[in-house]
């Protein structure tokens, strides 16, 4: 009987899977096939070992489990035979990756193998130690390989080598032992090793500066002589591909003399002759040519200065750049961004056709030309680039449009010459593309317009324009509602006017119709109904004529089942209709916000925003846990200090009146959060109505009842009383927001608990460290914060031990975190809290060093910093 | 470094991977359903690169297959499309002008073949003979084995009848 011919052979279960019209018929077949295969795997038949595990890969491939076979690998490797172990090896290398511990116990197999006196099959084991071999393995059996490299078949010393560049990749301790044996592969003539050994020598010059000092003295000549030899080579036909020699060699060589020639200026000037000779002598006719040049270039890019090759480099560049095709232009792109930093003005020549390729077909090579452009981007040419990039705007496909739009905005606001500009420019991204524009980079449109004062007039009139045409862009509407709410009055008289402008004439309730017109779009979300109402408020003030319309309209609100809009309708249409006295000083405009705070602000709190929504601890925006008393601390900011409104607290008013977006999760789940938030707008809207003539009244005063205060107090009253029962909790008497903010007056100011926001500490491209702080009341020098970890990577964590060290004056406490492993891809966090006690409070701010220790994949890791971005006071 | 080489059809089915890089076995599933996603729909006249995850994929497609391979940001594009182009020469002068067919049901061939020419994602050997001459010679110890084999249980037939 021939055992390689009974049973259902592979090829037949092949056909009969191809032949499966529907996916449950290809599990049936798949599964009657495993079964045989267990049945024969627990048999421990050797006779069909081979041709099970070949099917096994089949079925691998098409993407079933096959874990029972991993077995199987291992023991056709350990038999004697070639074909069982051919078959067995490359069972090990398809179904096995490098993380399985079924590896560990290959590792005598190979070394076994490794020593056969059968030379395919020290090949098949090289090439599977240098396809999967794990950081133990290559440890285990690294002088195995370090004697093959001089083995007598050339053939398997150049396995040796490529093994060897996985060896001293898993461990790179391990690259001392090789180097004079890779610097011997240098003097090969065989194509295959000089291949091998070339690439060997410039990875163990990546990972060890000690190789790269010998090769440098070493070898640098017998390189360039070997790249002599090559380019001037006559025809041979066994590496010849379109007319060049073994262009895999000279691409190989062209990488290593990178290496070394970069930062030292011997070095370079040696290889300038040959370097020189293939930029010039290499045929750019077909690819092979090409990828020669393109290494080429990117090597005299990245050796040290040689005017005269930089300048052939550029041209060779420019010459890609305007080539038919694709995949020559894509990689003069993604060249030209290095040979920026070489010398920008050569690469400023060809912005024209850079500014092309933006608007190329492929999303390859926009994707490229974008990232080009934006670093080509300066003071100098900011104004046509832009204004071309948002012409292609408006044409550009829907997927680009995200990416073009940040990088637009960007450019703005980096390079603005002047505030008109900006505003401008903004406007038309906004019209445009408006649903791509991130939320700060609005909110920084609004703080500038705010600072502006002489642009006012403009902004709101342009944004008036802008909606009668763009009305779709709900960024675009949010904008212009907000400053038609704040500078309305500016619409209708045009105040303001710059020469030019076009004139437009706008009644009141032309302004007003906007407003409508936006809060009862279909598509508008709880923010941009939130700030219509705001709008509409404002509005009621500034034209008195129009109250009673706007009343109408914020009266529908009053039925609507967010509970935020709903109370704030409440409340508004409370104030249009009885308290017209004060009226005029709730609604007044908003005090300029402070740019400098607000950008501090961006860079701080951003990241905390984006933790918020990934569903870590939520903070509000204007107050973390103690609602109660972070409206206090508003208020005792205005009245108590000496500091004028705008530049104290003017970003938090921003924050208070923008940050609405945040709340609607909250404020659905949380009624009773959601009212005390209500009382802050309130007390918000209160702050910035007192006039600035108060700010110098003490606390005692505010509550002894004084006209103005008692006024606003009693608006207060009244709509407090109205907005619990509209959210459905029957709130006792003693709890009201009103009682809190007056029992709020009774501890020592010192008792109340500022707010800090939460920072991102640390973050590298594996690991995301925030800090969420916190006081204990009462003791101002001790700050409690909550750490927490979470891992960007594929692999989870093990071992993990966050130290932290800090300077004499501060002392540091440590709990125990709350895990030692850290599951992959952020799929949850250890969080660990620090005491920190700063002796110098209010003098010094808290610094503090961190070293991170994990494993990850059996691996140590080490990652080290230094964390200097803690929010002041503390 | 070449971090993992594919063969897509044209209908999106899988007829080679390779991996020089760890990915788990739910990673390596996930990185093929976007990559077909991302390749399959790309135009003819355009470039042959995708940018994905940081990495870039060079794609080329042969007939109705797509080989891709996966490299770092930084390697040279036009050599890794040359790399394809010499693979695929020597699966061509293996088979015999090669068609998916042959691919499918050779399967490990190819496989075979890869080995010879890429070991832990970086190029083995720069002539198309070379590797013609030691797959061949590996398929001769093979079939010698199976003959040896065959004539064994011939013989043990035989003796047992």
């Amino acid at each position: 009987m021939n055992p390689f011919s009974s049973g259902t052979r592979l090829r037949d279960m092949i056909r009969s899977i191809r032949g499966c019209k529907t996916a449950a018929e290809e599990r049936a077949v798949v599964r009657k096939e495993c079964a045989a295969i267990r049945a024969a795997v627990s048999e421990n038949d050797q006779d069909y070992r081979h041709r099970n595990l070949a099917k096994l890969m089949f079925i691998h491939m098409l993407g079933y489990p096959t874990h029972f076979g991993q077995m199987e690998c291992l023991k056709s490797i350990a038999s004697p035979g070639f074909p069982e172990k051919r078959i067995g090896y490359l069972g090990l290398m398809l179904l096995l990756d490098e993380r399985q511990e079924v590896l560990m116990l290959v590792t005598n197999s190979i070394k076994q193998d490794l020593n056969h006196t059968n030379q395919y099959i020290v090949g098949l084991a090289l090439c599977a130690l240098g396809n999967i071999c794990s950081a133990e393995m290559a440890r285990d059996l690294a002088p195995e390989v370090e004697r093959l490299l001089q083995f007598r078949d050339p053939n398997i010393r150049k396995k040796a080598a490529l093994c060897t560049i996985r060896i001293i990749r898993k461990v790179p301790d391990l690259a001392e032992n090789f180097i004079n044996s890779a610097a011997s592969l240098l003097k090969e003539k065989h194509h295959g090793v000089l291949l091998t050994g070339v690439q060997l020598c410039t990875d163990l010059c990546k990972v060890s500066s000690e190789a790269l000092e010998y090769f440098r003295k070493k070898c640098t000549e017998g390189v360039v002589k070997v790249l002599k030899d090559l380019a001037n080579s006559p025809y041979a036909p066994e590496y010849d591909i379109a007319g060049i020699t073994d262009p895999f060699l000279h691409i190989r060589l062209l990488k290593f003399l990178r290496v070394l020639g970069q930062g030292d200026v011997d070095t370079s000037d040696c290889m300038n002759d040959i370097l020189a000779q293939v930029a010039t002598k290499t045929e750019p006719n077909k690819n092979a040519g090409n990828a020669i040049l393109y290494e080429c270039v990117a090597t005299i890019m990245s050796i040290e200065d040689n005017g005269g090759l930089r300048v052939l480099a550029i041209n060779i560049l420019g010459r890609f750049l305007s080539n038919r095709d694709n995949n020559i232009r894509y990689v003069a792109l993604n060249m030209l961004m290095r040979a920026i930093t070489v010398d920008s003005q050569a690469v400023q020549r060809h912005r024209a056709t850079i500014l092309e390729c933006v608007k190329d077909s492929d999303a390859s090579i926009r994707k490229r030309a974008l990232e080009l452009v934006y670093v080509l981007v300066n003071e100098s040419n900011v104004k046509p680039l832009t204004k071309e990039l948002i012409d292609y705007l408006e044409v550009s496909e829907p997927e680009f449009r995200g990416d073009l739009t940040a990088k637009i905005c960007s450019i703005v606001e980096k390079f603005s010459p002047e505030k008109i500009w900006y505003i401008d420019q903004m406007l038309k991204v906004l019209s445009e593309a408006g649903n791509y524009v991130k939320d700060e980079v609005w909110h920084a449109l609004i703080v500038v317009t705010t600072n502006a004062s002489n642009l006012h007039g403009y902004a709101v009139r342009s944004l008036y324009r802008l909606v009668q045409t763009a009305g779709d862009q709900e960024i675009l509407v949010r904008v212009a509602v907000w400053c038609i709410g704040e500078y309305g009055d500016m619409l209708v008289n045009n105040t303001g006017f710059l020469d030019m402008e076009e004139p437009i004439t706008v009644t009141e309730s032309d302004a007003v119709d906007v407003v409508e017109t936006a809060i009862k779009r279909h598509s508008s979300d709880l923010t941009s109904r939130a700030m219509c109402l705001v709008a509409l408020l404002k509005l009621s003030s500034r034209f008195p004529s129009c109250s009673v319309r706007i009343n109408d309209v914020i009266v529908q609100y009053k039925g609507s089942l967010v509970l935020e809009l709903q109370q704030r309708a409440l409340e508004f249409s409370a104030i249009v209709d009885k308290h017209r006295n004060i009226r005029s000083t709730l609604v007044e405009r908003m005090p300029v916000l402070d740019e400098a705070t607000y950008s501090g602000r961006r860079a701080g709190s951003v990241p905390a925003v984006v933790s918020t929504s990934q569903g870590a601890p939520i903070n509000l925006p204007n107050g973390v846990a103690k609602t109660t008393s972070a409206p206090l601390v508003d208020l005792l900011d205005l009245s108590s200090d000496d500091v004028p409104v705008p530049s104290s607290s003017g970003g938090d008013f921003l924050q208070d009146l923008l940050g609405v977006d945040l709340s609607p999760s909250l404020s659905q789940t949380d009624t009773n959060q959601a009212q005390k938030r209500g009382t802050d707008v309130l007390l918000d809207l209160l702050s910035i109505g007192t006039p600035p003539a108060q700010s110098n009244s003490s606390i005692p005063e505010m509550v002894s009842p004084s006209d103005d205060s008692k006024s606003a107090i009693n608006v207060l009253e009244q709509l407090s009383s109205p907005s619990a029962p509209a959210g459905g909790v029957s709130t006792p008497p003693g709890s009201s927001p009103m009682m809190d903010l007056l029992d709020g007056f009774a501890p020592k100011p010192e008792n109340n608990v500022p707010a800090y926001p939460s920072i991102v500490a640390f973050e590298s491209s594996t690991l995301q460290v925030t800090f969420n702080f916190s006081k204990q009341p009462g003791n101002q020098q001790t700050t409690i914060i909550e750490a927490n970890f979470s891992n960007k990577t594929f692999d989870a964590y093990t071992d993990f031990i966050f130290q932290a060290a800090v300077p004499k004056f501060l002392q540091l406490h440590l709990d125990p975190a709350s895990s030692d492993t850290l599951p992959a891809s952020g799929n949850g966090s250890i969080s660990q809290k620090l005491r920190i006690t700063n002796s110098q409070h209010g003098k010094k701010s808290l610094v503090m060093r961190i070293r991170i220790g994990y494993k990850s994949n059996n691996k140590d890791m080490l990652e080290e910093g230094q964390i200097n971005n803690f929010p002041r006071g503390l | 470094m070449i971090h993992f080489v594919l063969l897509i059809s044209r209908q999106g089915k899988v007829r080679l991977t390779k991996w020089y890089s760890p990915y788990s076995q739910k990673e390596r599933t996930k990185v093929i359903r976007e990559l077909s996603g991302l390749i399959l729909t790309r135009g003819p006249k355009l470039c042959n690169f995708v940018e994905w995850r940081g990495y870039k994929v060079v794609y080329k497609r042969y007939a109705s297959l797509y080989f891709c391979m996966c490299s770092d940001q930084d390697d040279n594009e036009l050599e890794i499309l040359e790399i394809i182009h010499h693979f695929v020469e020597i699966l061509d002068r293996y088979f015999g002008s090669v068609c998916e067919l042959d691919l499918i049901f050779n399967f490990h061939k190819a496989y075979y073949i890869l080995d010879e020419l890429l070991i832990a994602g970086e190029l083995q050997e720069s002539s198309k003979k070379t590797v013609a001459r030691l797959i061949a010679a590996q398929d001769a110890l093979v079939e010698a084995a199976k003959e040896q084999a065959s004539s064994l249980s011939t013989i043990i037939a035989q003796a047992t009848k």
